[in-house]
């Protein structure tokens, strides 16, 4: 049965060690913490570190490795409609015509 | 019939479902449902955060030198750990080890009343400063970035919404405790074990974005 499969207790200690890794590094590369500066892609690097962690909490805790697909083709879809709202936003911000602020 | 008055007798399912699995199945397929309005309704957030951080650099790179990333760090370490606990809860349970699954259960709890002592500290040192959202801001130290308040908006709502998230989870893993000491979850049925794991695992999710997006900014 595909959503009770045992996962080894193992893979999900290295898990574990492998977000609190990747949490340490999210520090160590940190400009306020470390004064580590890549300019832009400190952010990028930041986000890209969360991204791999959050990947990790899906597949392994939330199973969507050995899951049902059903439930990758869900997690799939809301990052499209996230994508969207970013997207729709942006396009806005970037086409706006100056607002002079009065406040 | 006996699945009308016990409808959870072991290893059964409700008179609806063709079978136990069916039955799981059905339940995750709607939490993963609900887990996806949640992200939507954090993005509103994240969108808002990505904006204002782009529109005022200065104002939020001052405003997380407010923010004590030590804080932030061992509550993502908290956080990650009571998701590894959670799910050794299941894993127990998988396994018919009610005792360790409860034992789980406890420790998740506490992880949640220690992330939710640490934010407290934190709300309380910012108050007593002034550190406050929007018009409330009244800091009196020097401050070089104007409209502080508009990141201290940003962080309040952020992890207020987050933190609310946590306690409903840490609610919901209290229901969970009193079922496991029940002995009702064993290898073949844990599903609000597994249900309220994912909400958990979720929130663990959203910390993991904030954490680098509100404290180390650059």
């Amino acid at each position: 049965m595909s959503g009770h499969h045992i996962i080894p207790f193992s893979v999900y200690r290295n898990v574990l060690l492998a977000l609190l890794a990747l949490t340490i590094l999210t520090v160590a590369v940190a400009k306020p913490v470390s004064g580590f500066d890549a300019g832009v892609f400190n952010f990028l690097i930041a986000m890209g570190i969360a991204s791999v962690k959050a990947g990790l909490v899906m597949a392994f805790f939330m199973q969507l490795k050995y899951d049902n697909k059903l439930y990758l083709a869900i997690i799939v879809s809301t990052v499209l409609f996230l994508a969207l709202l970013f997207g729709i936003v942006m396009i806005d911000w970037a086409s706006r015509a100056p607002v002079m602020s009065t406040l | 019939m006996s699945t009308v008055n016990k409808p959870r007798s072991e290893g059964g399912h409700a008179f609806h479902f063709d079978n136990a699995e069916h039955e799981f199945e059905t339940s995750k397929f709607g939490i993963w449902l609900f887990l996806c309005t949640e992200v939507l309704m954090f993005g509103g957030l994240f969108v808002a955060y990505f904006l204002f951080e782009h529109k005022f650099p200065e104002t939020f790179i001052e405003g997380a030198t407010y923010l004590d990333w030590k804080f932030g760090a061992v509550n993502t370490a908290v956080l990650l750990l009571s998701s590894f606990t959670m799910v050794l809860s299941i894993y127990y349970a998988q396994n018919n080890k009610t005792k360790q699954c409860v034992n789980m259960l406890f420790i998740t709890l506490g992880c949640g009343f220690i992330f939710m002592g640490i934010k407290y500290l934190e709300y309380m040192h910012k108050i007593e400063l002034g550190l406050l959202p929007g018009e409330m801001f009244s800091f009196t130290g020097e401050v070089g970035a104007s409209n502080l308040g508009l990141y201290f908006s940003t962080y309040y709502m952020m992890t207020g919404l987050h933190g609310s998230h946590v306690l409903v989870g840490m609610g919901l893993i209290v229901w969970c405790i009193v079922r496991a000491r029940r002995g009702e979850y064993n290898s073949k049925y844990f599903t609000t074990l597994e249900c309220v794991g994912l909400f958990w695992h979720l929130v663990d999710l959203i910390w993991i974005y904030l954490f680098p997006l509100l404290y180390l900014v650059d």
